[in-house]
């Protein structure tokens, strides 16, 4: 029944790989816990750049270098602030009450079934041998594009994949951008003080009750 | 000629449709002129058929004509076609002579009713069915013709449905009826589950009489029984007889019609028709004797107490054909018959007379009321005395020698059944003998005021000659009818042309010449007995003698009240627990219960809807943990 | 050589699982935002493992893929808050509830 786990056995690690890990996920996990059990919605931001910190650590120990790049640009960068931005301007930057809870048997609940999904996802981990699956199916991570003289490495294969393979992906992500800035334009438009017009107002707003 | 059979069902046919479509728009009277053609036109075709018949040589009298299969399912072919034999061509004869009568009877006796011409729709069916009951060749077709008359008996009874009595009568009349019929179903599932065909003489293998050695031994007794039961049904027997009482609430008419002269003869007929089967077992008959001669006994002494003209006539009936049963249980088949035939002219001429008392004195019907009718009626009073005299066995009129012949042939069989039918005959003579005296004889009475304050009637007036001339053509075939089977002549007579039908189950038992003559004064001496006690009894002036109408005979004998509390009563209960506890409770429950629980189920399940975003993404949550539990159950145990 | 994938696959289950109990949990809507952040994340750093363990570039870039959609949603999402916050004065996830059957 338990297959043989070698995921778990311990690999080639060297002591600096196993310290930066440890560090990494130690900052991770305290800034999770922070996102969830902060009461300042701003403080709950902070901790959530600190996770992404740690994840981009992460990123660049498991070879994605680019993608750490482009963690810390966008997540940290742009959302995170994004997120600042949205917390100021409503001015909602005060504490809450997290004690209180309203809804009958949620937060017992929540915990169990969250747990259950744990627990299962690492006993499958363990024991399912069918978990991973074939190797470089799509391509390898480093690797020549080319030719031997054409650059290598994790960032020129991920260009390569992203213009060939993923190339119909890529550009309906292009295109969703769009249309998000345009959504969002639409959403947070003002409506016009000189005419009450419902017309000129978003159009998702008459939906919803006053 | 003899082919010409369909004729005589499709006149009275062809008059029912008729009147059906203009009836209404030619009204009162034509509409019973119409009526009355159609079925004296069948008469006629009648005789012509009968002449045919009678060219034939006396072995080969059997016609079987078949028009069209009317159905044809796995091994059973119906076919629609007519038996002429010398049987089906007596009935035929006084049943549209009779028939024909009494439809020129009505068009004098139901002048001015508003239904007019529904009568005689109704009275024109009757007699095409019963015509098809008596002329088919097969059980099912006969099967359609019984049922046919038993819907018109229903509604001919209760044609003045306005009174609920006759609403009642009517019901009562067809649910008897109905109960018979399922006997006669039975039978016809039995008779062709065994010979394989229904027809009685022409199916595969000689029909039904050709085939009984697949009927023998308890097969045959229950299919006796079952048959029986058909008859007892139809024709007012013990333990179905009580509905022929009720069913004087009908016109006159329809009493003489069809519960005198011919509906209520159906059952003898089938048994007569069926006389082959009768003889596969001896214990068959001699049960169907037994309540023959019980019922003529029952109720004749019913028929002593009854106040109403048109009851003691009715009861009169129920013991007439009583000895008909009796003497086709004994296996004196054309003794029956003969008796059914003088039956029909005696018993209608009665029914007639009465209808006339009745109509002269503004429909009253209690004897007790009349009296002294013989100044004011003269015509009537003849006939009816006619009639009176042929029922009580007076000869030489056409009931001694019907009669003499029936206990004849059961003196030779069963003498304690003989005894029983001489007392009965007794009784016949003493009842009417008192309804003559009651409403013929002594004083009026008619002209003071009722006991319970009915007003004084104006004295009768005779009927137009519409109503008296059938009376005295009755008249005429009722004294001289016993013409017919003379005991000394043995040749042309009715016997010697029924004696092919019955050819080996009629029982032939010529007693001799001394045992004949003690019988025949037996007779004489019953019938006058009964009249001279009935003199002595209701000569006076004092009518109510409650001595001599005790209430168990007034009440038929407790029959209709022992129905009542053995099946009516808790029928009716039944019926009221299955309309309120089943229907209501149980399966309005259960139907309403099961919107109730979908209601219910809704309500339930709206709590989930509880508007918040995170008690959704709860549920995701529990989605996901229940996959990620299937999934590693899959892991785990494949 | 850096550690076996099993660890990183351990600590991605369990951030995710600690922003799930977080979305349940927190009733405002930011920060329940802030948490599927967080599962986002956890949900890369599973794809950035599984590329390295078999050498696969296709996991990283389904990892852009969904930094890319992240993003977008984030925008239209606050969006959409903002609008709400405009209509009722609050950012109480359960102020919402006018689909209440």
């Amino acid at each position: 029944m338990l297959h043989a786990v070698p995921l778990l056995a311990a690999t080639r690690a060297t002591w600096p790989d196993i310290l930066v890990f440890a560090a990494a996920a130690a900052v991770i996990l305290v800034g999770a816990i922070g996102v969830v059990t902060s009461r300042n919605p701003v403080h709950a931001a902070l901790s959530l750049v600190m996770t992404l910190f740690g994840v981009a650590v992460l990123f660049i120990e498991q070879e994605a270098d680019f993608l750490a790049a482009v963690q810390i640009i966008v997540y940290a960068g742009a959302i995170v602030v994004l997120f600042l931005f949205v917390i100021m301007f409503l001015g909602v930057d005060r504490a809450e009450d997290t004690t209180v809870e309203p809804l009958v048997g949620q937060r017992p609940l929540a915990v169990v079934f969250s747990l259950i999904t744990l627990g299962g996802v690492l006993a499958m981990a363990a024991t399912a041998h069918w978990v991973t699956g074939a190797k470089q199916v799509v391509g390898p991570i480093q690797g020549h594009v080319a030719g031997p003289t054409s650059p290598a490495g994790e960032p020129a294969q991920l260009g390569k994949q992203l213009f060939t393979t993923y190339l119909f992906a890529f550009e309906a992500t292009a295109a969703l951008l769009v249309i998000a800035v345009v959504g969002a334009v639409v959403l947070a438009r003002r409506p016009p003080t000189v005419h009450a017009d419902p017309e000129e107002s978003t159009s998702t707003e008459s939906e919803l009750p006053a | 000629m003899v082919h010409l059979g369909y004729l005589m069902l499709l006149l009275p046919l062809a008059g029912f449709l008729f009147l059906v479509t203009f009836g209404r728009r030619i009204g009162d009277p034509v509409a019973g002129w119409i009526g009355t053609v159609a079925v004296g036109g069948a008469f006629v075709v009648a005789c012509i058929v009968l002449a045919g018949l009678l060219g034939l040589p006396d072995n080969g009298r059997v016609v079987v004509d078949n028009y069209f299969t009317w159905f044809s399912s796995g091994g059973l072919t119906v076919p629609v076609g007519t038996l002429v034999d010398p049987l089906s061509m007596t009935m035929c004869m006084f049943i549209t002579f009779v028939s024909a009568l009494i439809h020129l009877y009505s068009i004098g006796y139901m002048k001015n009713d508003r239904d007019y011409s529904k009568f005689f729709i109704y009275l024109n069916l009757f007699v095409f069915s019963m015509l098809l009951l008596v002329l088919s060749d097969n059980l099912l077709l006969t099967f359609v013709g019984w049922e046919g008359v038993g819907v018109c008996s229903y509604w001919l009874v209760s044609f003045w449905f306005q009174r609920e009595s006759a609403a009642s009568a009517g019901k009562k009349a067809f649910i008897y009826n109905r109960i018979g019929d399922a006997g006669f179903l039975l039978a016809i599932f039995l008779i062709f589950e065994r010979t394989g065909t229904i027809q009685y003489e022409s199916g595969p293998g000689g029909g039904i009489f050709g085939q009984l050695h697949h009927l023998d031994g308890g097969a045959g007794l229950a299919a006796v029984l079952l048959l029986f039961m058909a008859a007892a049904g139809k024709s007012a027997q013990i333990p179905l007889f009580n509905w022929l009482p009720d069913a004087m609430e009908g016109p006159t008419p329809v009493s003489a019609l069809i519960h005198a002269a011919t509906m209520v003869t159906a059952g003898v007929y089938l048994l007569c028709r069926m006389n082959p089967l009768l003889h596969v077992t001896a214990t068959g008959s001699e049960i169907i004797a037994t309540i023959g001669a019980v019922t003529a006994f029952t109720a004749a002494t019913i028929a002593c107490a009854q106040q109403d003209i048109k009851k003691v006539l009715a009861f009169s009936t129920v013991s007439q054909i009583g000895y008909m049963i009796l003497a086709v249980g004994t296996g004196a088949y054309i003794a029956a018959v003969f008796l059914m035939v003088a039956h029909a002219f005696f018993k209608g001429l009665l029914f007639l007379g009465a209808g006339s008392v009745i109509h002269g004195l503004e429909d009253e019907q209690d004897l007790k009321r009349m009296g002294a009718l013989r100044r004011y009626m003269k015509w009537t009073t003849v006939t009816f005395t006619i009639g009176f005299l042929a029922i009580a066995g007076i000869p030489p009129l056409s009931g001694f020698w019907a009669k003499g012949d029936v206990l004849d042939n059961t003196f030779a069989h069963f003498k304690v059944l003989w005894v029983l039918g001489l007392i009965t005959a007794v009784l016949t003579a003493y009842y009417m003998s008192r309804l003559e005296i009651l409403a013929f004889g002594g004083k009026e009475r008619f002209d003071k005021v009722g006991p319970q304050g009915e007003p004084a009637l104006h004295a009768p007036h005779e009927p137009p000659w519409v109503m008296r001339a059938p009376l005295v053509i009755l008249s005429f075939f009722a004294f001289f009818a016993g013409v017919l089977d003379l005991p000394w002549v043995h040749t042309d007579n009715l016997s010697s042309f029924l004696a092919p039908v019955f050819a080996g189950t009629l029982y032939n038992d010529h007693l001799g010449a001394g045992p004949e003559w003690a019988l025949a004064l037996a007779d004489i001496a019953a019938a006058f007995a009964g009249v001279i006690i009935a003199w002595w009894l209701w000569r006076g002036d004092e009518v109510y003698q409650p001595k001599l109408e005790p209430a168990f005979l007034q009440r038929v004998w407790y029959w209709d009240d022992f129905y009542d509390t053995i099946i009516g009563r808790p029928a009716q209960r039944l019926a009221t627990f299955c309309a309120w506890v089943i229907d209501v409770r149980i399966i309005d429950g259960a139907v309403n219960g099961t919107a109730e629980l979908a209601k219910a189920t809704g309500n339930a399940a709206r709590k989930l809807q509880t508007g918040y975003a995170r008690n959704y993404a709860l549920g995701i949550a529990i989605g996901m943990a229940l996959i990620i539990a299937f999934m590693l159950s899959r892991t785990w145990w494949g | 050589m850096s550690l076996s994938g099993a660890w990183y696959l351990g600590l991605a289950a369990i951030v995710f699982t600690i922003g799930a109990i977080g979305l349940l949990v927190r009733r405002n809507v930011l920060i329940m935002f802030m948490c599927i952040e967080l599962m986002l994340n956890a949900a890369n750093l599973t794809f950035v493992t599984f590329a390295r363990m078999l050498n696969d570039i296709g996991g990283q870039a389904i990892v852009f893929f969904v930094l890319v959609v992240a993003a977008a949603e984030v925008v239209v999402g606050l969006g959409i808050v903002v609008t709400n916050f405009r209509r009722r004065e609050t950012t109480v996830a359960d102020d919402l509830d006018s689909l209440k059957g």
